[in-house]
């Protein structure tokens, strides 16, 4: 009875996970769909914590959930836009889309039933057997840093080129907008601030 | 066929990835004029990808299919940020984001 869970886990994880995915494409809304895409990652992070990669189901929750999806909803948020009217084109390319879809499924289809490799059983040239007393991420931690660490560099270098490419893009100058000037400020001097005038009886001043 | 059903093997894994990859080419499609939803399509077809690269590499018993599942998803979080910035700039210079008129750019 105990080995009918994983069974049950795996067909709900999957089957809410095609939905969601359907979801995702076919909402009006797209906060709506955003917030699909996040239940999809959910869904897919607990299909990896069953197949048994807990690194990489932790890593799409916090990555992408947590960074990618939420930039999404903030991207989605700000914009002023008739998204009914963007859904114009919807029924019109249905047909041609699900004809396509349906082409690229059979081929996947076709190339999984007609693969050569013996997907079940053992296969040569293994670089990295799985040592299943290790712990996944101690295994993924103990590559990653000394056989991978050249993608791993270069991995961080594509993030920051990212940072920087986002930032730049984005990054304007307003016009007209009151700012502090540090230097202006510290380099004040009282002299040229301050003017002592000798107000003389009944005549005032000229500022 | 009952027992292929109950027996979760590499093959389910695999299907549910074709499946949400086609998902994935289905909305480019479908939403032609909405930038925003074809970057979520794109990062639908990435995780269809990255659920390929986990089955393999668990039922092969190689872990270079996570270790390259973690780069991909470097990859993918550089290349949202990057399109949603493009899309910000755009929507800030036009007042809308469809793609009809990207083409107006030209650089």
């Amino acid at each position: 009875m105990l080995e009918i869970i994983p069974v049950i886990l795996f067909y709900s994880f999957a089957l809410t996970l095609v939905c969601s995915g359907i979801m995702v494409i076919s909402v009006k809304n797209p906060v709506h769909a955003v917030l699909w895409l996040i239940f999809a990652f959910f869904n897919a992070a607990g299909l990896f914590l069953l197949i048994g990669a807990e690194l990489i189901a932790m890593m799409l929750v916090i990555v992408y959930v947590g960074a990618v999806a939420v930039l999404f909803l903030f991207v989605v948020m700000m914009m002023d836009i008739n998204f009914a009217e963007m859904k114009q084109g919807f029924l019109r390319y249905l047909p041609i889309g699900l004809i396509i879809a349906a082409i690229f499924f059979a081929e996947i289809f076709f190339v999984l039933r007609s693969s050569t490799v013996d997907l079940e059983g053992p296969i040569s040239g293994i670089s990295l057997q799985i040592d299943r007393d290790v712990s996944n991420t101690e295994a993924i931690g103990d590559v990653l840093y000394t056989d991978y660490v050249f993608a791993f560099q270069v991995s961080g270098l594509i993030l920051l080129v990212a940072m920087i490419g986002a930032i730049v893009l984005t990054l304007r100058v307003r016009e007209g907008v009151k700012k502090q000037n540090i230097d202006q400020q510290t380099s004040r001097s009282a002299k040229d601030s301050i003017k002592l005038v000798k107000v003389e009886p009944r005549k005032g001043i000229d500022v | 066929m009952f027992s292929e059903l109950i027996e979760i093997g590499l093959i389910h894994y695999l299907a549910v990835g074709a499946i949400m990859f086609t998902l994935g080419i289905c909305g480019i499609f479908l939403n032609r004029k909405n930038v925003i939803t074809i970057l979520m399509s794109i990062e639908l077809m990435l995780l269809a990808i990255n659920i390929n690269f986990v089955a393999f590499s668990v039922y092969l018993n190689d872990l270079v299919g996570q270790i390259f599942t973690l780069f991909i998803l470097t990859v993918a979080a550089a290349e949202a940020a990057i399109g949603l910035a493009i899309i910000v700039i755009y929507y800030r210079n036009r007042g809308n984001i469809s793609v009809e008129d990207i083409n107006q750019m030209k650089g």
